[in-house]
Parts: C-alpha cells; structure tokens; sequence
C-alpha cells in the first residue's frame, strides 16, 4: 500500500492547488488552456506565465528536497514525442481541456461534459497503448 | 499578489506532478495499460486530487467572489457535440502514443529534456492549427 502513498499525496497536493487558484484568483487551473493563452499573448498575461513558471520550478524543488532521482528520459523516438504532442496539442484546444482543467477541475464542479471528455480520453489513450503495446508490438 | 499566488499556484501543482510520479512517462504509459504490466499509480493521483477538488469547489464557488479579484472566471460552455468528444479523443491518442499530458509535459521541461521540449513545441503547434482551422 505504501507504494500508491506518493501519488495520492501527489493527487492531493494538485488538488490543493487547483483549489488556491479557484479560491484567490477565480480560475479552473486547466493547464492546455492556460499554455495556449499564455502564448497567444492575452491581455492580462503575467499571471500565466508566472504559473507556468511555478509548474517548471515545483519539480525541481521536488527532486531537490527530497533527494529524488529525475525519472529516466523515455526511450521512445523522437517522432513518437512530436507525434504525442502534435495530437496533444489539436486535442486539448479541440475538446477544450486536457486532464487538469476536464479530470482534476471539471469533475471538481461536477461538469457532465468534463466527465465525458475524461472518459473519453481515458479511453483513447488506453485503446492507444494496447494497439501501439499488444498489436503493434511497440512500434 | 495575483501573479504572485499564480506562481505559487504553479509550483505546487508542479511539486504534486513530480511526487506523484506523473512527470515520468513509463508510469503514465503503464496506467493505460491495464491488458500489460498495469501500473496503478496515476489512479491514485487522479482520485487524489479530484478527492480534494470535488470537496473544495464546493465551498469555494459558494463565494459571492474569489479573494484576490472580482469575479470567478469559469467556462460556461455546456453543450456536448462532437468537437468536445473528437477532441477528448485525439487528445487521449496523443497521451498513449508518448505519455504525456500537457502539465506534465511543461514541468518535464525541467529535466532539461529534449524529447519533452520537442513535445512541448509541437503541441503548442497542434494547438495554433487546430485554432487557425477553427476560424476558418
């Protein structure tokens, strides 16, 4: 049991974030929106970059406090990153949210589409790796 | 102080990405193989976090206001067509094919990580396409 204790303290501690950025600024703390924002130059900007800024300096301050190794670097191709994140990037601006702003926040206000998109991603992304994994076998 | 609680916002949200072991892609990789090696872990984070967030938005959206500024800011969108579900379903494509998210991807960029970068550049691509086609 003690093995699943890090990323249910991790969940919980992502829930406390999304909760302070609800509570003192007004804003669901959906990550795909608040990149794309951020780059298309919206007024009122500083506030985004500074908290994509805190998304880059948490891990560092995680794996410096704790001692904690980086996890390994993927061994998958280059492709397959550019790949992952072209689709990513069309999705997430296409549905609207990825996982923070549809799982963590949109089920956190009890969105129905939010718990749609969730299931709906959840899915594809598992049909994705048994296709890639168990038919394909690995790429 | 917005911008200030914006970051602090950041770094924790990033800190619980890193504990949970979300920022690496093998653990996410092995969650949405649940007919492989399964690896659990991203469904405690999940519930974990939306544990805390199905509690608080609760109390919190009860507020006339938040703290620092006059209004919520919340997507009023409540319609459920194709783009939301053709979306979810691309996005969920691009999470299996490589094994990030986008907050995940963002703080990897810590690691100093090229293939991360090389993720994060051509999402941000998918994003700006998939806005000029949708203008068209």
């Amino acid at each position: 049991m003690l093995t699943y204790s890090t990323p249910l303290i991790g969940g919980l501690i992502i829930g406390i974030a999304a909760s302070a950025m609800l509570y003192f600024i007004g804003r669901i703390a959906g990550i795909s929106g608040i990149v794309w924002s951020a780059i298309s130059a919206r007024a009122d900007n500083s506030w985004r970059w500074l908290f994509i800024s805190g998304l880059l300096a948490g891990p560092i301050l995680y794996h410096a406090l704790f001692n904690a190794p980086y996890p390994a670097a993927s061994d998958l191709p280059w492709w397959q990153a550019a790949a992952g994140g072209l689709l990513v990037g069309i999705g997430t601006k296409l549905g609207s949210g990825c996982t923070s702003g549809h799982a963590v926040c949109g089920l956190g206000r009890l969105s129905l589409r939010s718990l749609l998109a969730t299931v709906t991603f959840m899915t594809s992304g598992m049909v994705t790796v048994y296709v890639i994994r168990h038919l394909l076998g690995g790429l | 102080m917005k911008p200030l609680v914006a970051l602090l916002c950041g770094i924790i949200f990033g800190f619980g990405l890193a504990i949970s072991g979300m920022t690496d892609t093998a653990k996410v990789l092995g969650f949405l193989d649940p007919f492989g090696h399964w690896v659990p872990d991203l469904a405690f984070t999940m519930s974990g976090a939306v544990f805390v967030t199905i509690i608080s938005f609760r109390f919190i959206l009860r507020r006339q206001s938040p703290v620092l500024v006059e209004d919520f800011n919340l997507p009023d969108n409540k319609s459920i067509d194709m783009r939301l579900l053709a979306g979810a379903a691309i996005f969920g494509v691009g999470w299996g094919v490589y094994g990030y998210c986008p907050g995940p991807a963002i703080s990897a960029l810590a690691y100093l990580d090229g293939k991360a970068l090389v993720f994060v550049i051509a999402m941000v691509t998918g994003m700006a396409f998939t806005n000029t086609l949708s203008q068209t």
